[in-house]
């Protein structure tokens, strides 16, 4: 498994340098740059902007610096816990953003990703919490009113957008009821309506996905076995068909939670949330160069290494799949 | 706290959701009865900021915050934005325009209590000149002060012999290049004139370099009358009272609160949650509810800015001036204001905003849809037939701009039997395309960075980096400068007045409307006056009971 799991990982590598070099180089062949404004910028001041930034480089040394700056050049993953900035515990400089002169992206992303974190687990919570549940119950009471009610939930928790559900909550418990505030990231209670909002779409996912798989295995010949012996349902569904029933369910989840970590636009926006998400859209429009791409990096890291974890939990849920 | 019937009815309506949508009386939570209203005030400010340097930002989102925590030599008038005795007492001009002497206040200090001096001064516009600082609003200065531009360009090596001199601690003199009448307009509404305070900036790195920390809270030292207490990214930022500013009696508010939402749908509900006190826009889609059930929260006020065409003049059909003038005069700008903006805009027939500073353009679009018809046919193209395509390219991120592109289009159609294809870009996009030259008919804005008609009229002069249109008029290029040398304001605008005639005549933009800022204010914000440039000096607001 060890030789896997490094074999992934050395395979990373060449993934991550196409991602940053794509990013890299598309993002200088769209019209517009970081000082494009209404106002123009006279030429004199182009000319000294272009000279610190050292965009008046070739590109391609501006793209070698830049790399150079990305590779790790120490290990200190302690320094991690403090903070949480790469540039101490790894080396990898993200440099100051083009936006927000006064901040380096490491500290953006060591700023923000925390909250899209708390944000990403409640709501990885509340999706578990709703769609497990609903999707076992689907599954076990198949074609009656109860799997068609859950069903019908799950369904519309798919389609309703989450700009549409968090408003409405909004409207509902921060404006007629005055439980909430109406939008911040202040205090736990600001916590409670972004998660529901953003869980409940997950939750919707994860109940459909569970209920798939939990038909497919409980038409298994071994839970027929389990039932012949004697066992009560309580037991055939925990006990024996859990472990099938939840394998597209980690499937799922892999990418998905590498999306709800690094944070959702639509959420954040609709709740004044200071996350990673707004920063990955935003940095675009704003043609911010360094911060696309360590949000761009952030993220890709993010996704490679929840598949591979998607892919070892596989093989250990499923006696069918094997490492090779 | 919400009252109990209220509770309970909102309680009823949670209970079916779909008739709280219906909307219920219960509106907001009322706030305690007798306990005194905290001078807070908290306003909603667009987007996080950039930095609270001065000498490195450039929006209105910064300056909200600055105007806060930086004074200027001239402040602004709350009412109408004249220059009054800011950091400095008073000031003489010498009879050529060409020197300012500034008399600073003997009580001056920065909010960490240090004295702030004249030389003060020198090492702000220093470091703001210095070219590797490559400050963006620099020109600012570099326009009018002598040496300024050379050294900003690192041709002049030696400060000294730029027009900034301190022959004591409480003496400024600044010598110009050429007579600039609005001088002290710019130093009383814009930052980039502040002082900075260079010593404190030289603890946390070079002075000239961008993004040091020493605009974070706790390092910041300001000579506003507010200091920065807290700076959450992308949350809030709040000031407090400084007691060291020299006029630290009038301020009122005990601190500011700036919340960067960038989204007008969720400002709009934390005003009504009572979260906001003030807004930094408003939905258009809401005016008409908040006309009939709020007006006293609704503000609309006149904005010193216009919303108009860039025409390419380089290009046919438009390196024809009758056939801009055509369809500039085909336009029905009353009806654009009244169905399709609907927030109080004033339809535009000049280029000038009238009223700034005093100056009306007396030069008017006039002859209508007769006249534009006759325009065309006489420049070969009766009826708009033999009209090449044509294409009015605008920026998706406001959605106003295609309601009003889809308007003007008909009208074209309609008047002219001009067809003209809608193209619509990404802003930056956009912003490229106008400047590089790559459009025919572009929307285009511009709000004023001080209140003066000159700041209209200089960006249609020959090689003005914003004049997008590359119209070029040795006639007004003569005017724009001889309006600098006149020997007084009606003289000036007397020139003016040539001026906008020209443009008419000529029209190498097509004026639309003049902006109103549209937002929601609590009824309990006082001091907070219509101003044309929407700023409002701080330290005349309070909150009433």
């Amino acid at each position: 498994m060890l030789r896997y799991i490094g074999r992934r990982l050395l395979e990373a590598i060449p993934v991550m340098l196409v991602i940053i070099t794509g990013t890299f180089f598309m993002q200088r062949f769209v019209p517009g740059g970081p000082f494009t404004a209404e106002k123009a910028v006279t030429p004199e001041v182009e000319r000294n902007l272009e000279a610190y930034y050292h965009l008046n480089d070739p590109l391609w040394k501006q793209y070698v610096d830049y790399l150079w700056d990305l590779t790790p050049k120490r290990f200190h993953p302690l320094a991690l816990t403090q903070g949480f900035d790469l540039k101490e515990a790894f080396g990898i400089d993200f440099r100051p953003s083009f936006k927000y002169p006064n901040r380096t992206v490491n500290e953006i992303i060591a700023d923000k990703l925390p909250v899209s974190l708390e944000l990403g687990l409640l709501s990885l919570g509340v999706a578990l919490a709703i769609g497990l549940p609903l999707g076992i119950l689907a599954a076990v009471k198949r074609n009656s009113w109860i799997d068609y009610i859950c069903s019908s939930v799950a369904m519309t928790g798919i389609c309703v957008p989450t700009f549409v559900l968090g408003p409405i909550l909004v409207l509902v418990f921060a404006i007629h009821l005055g439980w909430f505030n109406a939008s911040g990231w202040y205090g736990p209670i600001d916590r409670v309506l972004p998660s529901l909002t953003l869980g409940s779409v997950y939750a919707a996912y994860i109940a459909r996905l569970t209920r798939g798989g939990f038909l497919e295995v409980l038409h298994q010949d071994y839970i027929r076995t389990a039932r012949a012996k004697g066992a009560s349902e309580a037991r055939v569904i925990f006990r024996h068909a859990l472990r099938g029933g939840l394998l597209p369910v980690v499937s799922f989840l892999g990418p998905a939670v590498a999306g709800i970590l690094t944070g959702s636009f639509v959420i954040e926006t609709i709740f004044q949330i200071p996350g990673l998400g707004r920063e990955f859209v935003n940095s675009a429009f704003n043609r911010d160069y360094t911060l696309i791409l360590g949000t761009v990096i952030l993220y890709a890291g993010f996704i490679i290494a929840l598949n591979l974890v998607v892919d070892v939990v596989q093989v250990w849920m499923n006696p069918k799949l094997k490492f090779e | 706290m919400m009252s109990r019937p209220c509770r309970f009815r909102a309680a009823v309506l949670a209970a079916a959701i779909g008739g709280a949508l219906l909307g219920s009386g219960c509106r907001r939570a009322p706030a305690a009865a007798a306990a005194p209203v905290r001078q807070v005030l908290r306003f909603g400010n667009s987007a996080e900021p950039q930095d609270l340097d001065p000498q490195n930002i450039q929006g209105i989102t910064e300056l909200n915050i600055v105007l806060a925590l930086f004074d200027s030599l001239v402040e602004m008038d709350p009412h109408d934005l004249h220059p009054v005795p800011g950091q400095a007492e008073s000031w003489e001009i010498s009879p050529d325009g060409l020197t300012y002497t500034f008399h600073l206040r003997p009580n001056l200090r920065w909010s960490n209590g240090e004295p702030l001096t004249a030389d003060d001064f020198i090492q702000s516009y220093r470091r703001i000149l210095t070219p590797s600082f490559a400050a963006e609003y620099a020109y600012l200065i570099y326009y009018y002060v002598q040496g300024a531009k050379e050294y900003y360009e690192g041709t002049l090596a030696d400060f000294s012999r730029v027009g900034f001199h301190a022959p004591d601690a409480r003496t400024l003199v600044v010598s110009l290049k050429q007579p600039t009448p609005f001088l002290l307009k710019i130093i009383a509404c814009h930052y980039v004139w502040d002082a900075v305070p260079v010593k404190t900036i030289a603890r946390f790195g070079p002075v000239g370099q961008k993004g040091s920390h020493w605009t974070r809270a706790g390092n910041l030292v300001g000579s506003g009358p507010f200091l920065l207490t807290e700076w959450i990214p992308n949350q809030r930022i709040v000031v407090a009272r400084n007691p060291y500013y020299w006029d630290a009696g009038q301020v009122k508010l005990d601190g500011i609160e700036f919340y960067p939402i960038d989204d007008q749908n969720v400002e709009e509900r934390m005003f009504r949650t009572g979260q906001l006190d003030l807004t930094f826009d408003f939905l258009p889609n809401k005016l008409d509810t908040y006309r009939r059930d709020h007006p006293d929260e609704l503000r609309i006020d006149p904005w010193l800015g216009i919303y108009y065409y860039n025409l390419n003049v380089t290009q046919p059909p438009f390196n024809d001036p009758r056939v801009r003038r055509a369809f500039a005069l085909a336009i029905d700008r009353e009806a654009l204001v009244k169905d399709v903006m609907r927030g109080g805009q004033v339809p535009a027939y000049a280029a000038s905003y009238p009223g700034t500073s005093g100056y009306v353009p007396r030069a008017r679009l006039a002859g209508g849809v007769a006249e534009a018809r006759r325009l065309l046919a006489e420049a070969g193209f009766p009826g708009g037939r033999g009209l090449p395509p044509i294409e009015l390219l605008y920026n998706t991120n406001v959605a106003y701009n295609r309601a009003m592109a889809e308007a003007i289009q008909a009208m074209w159609r309609q008047n002219l039997g001009a067809a003209v294809t809608l193209t619509t870009q990404e802003w930056k996009v956009y912003l490229d395309s106008m400047q590089t030259g790559h459009y025919q008919i572009a929307r285009a804005g511009w709000i004023a960075d001080y209140a003066d008609p000159h700041v209209f009229l200089e960006i249609y002069g020959t090689g003005n980096g914003n004049n997008y249109t590359r119209w070029s008029n040795p006639e007004y290029d003569r005017l724009l400068d001889r309006a600098l040398h006149a020997p007084d304001e009606a003289a000036r605008y007397e020139i003016y007045q040539q001026m906008d005639a020209i443009l008419v005549r000529e029209c190498p933009v097509i004026p639309l409307f003049y902006y109103t800022k549209t937002y929601a204010i609590s009824p309990k914000v006082q001091g907070w006056w219509p101003t044309l440039l929407d700023e409002h000096p701080y330290k005349y607001v309070y909150l009433k009971n």
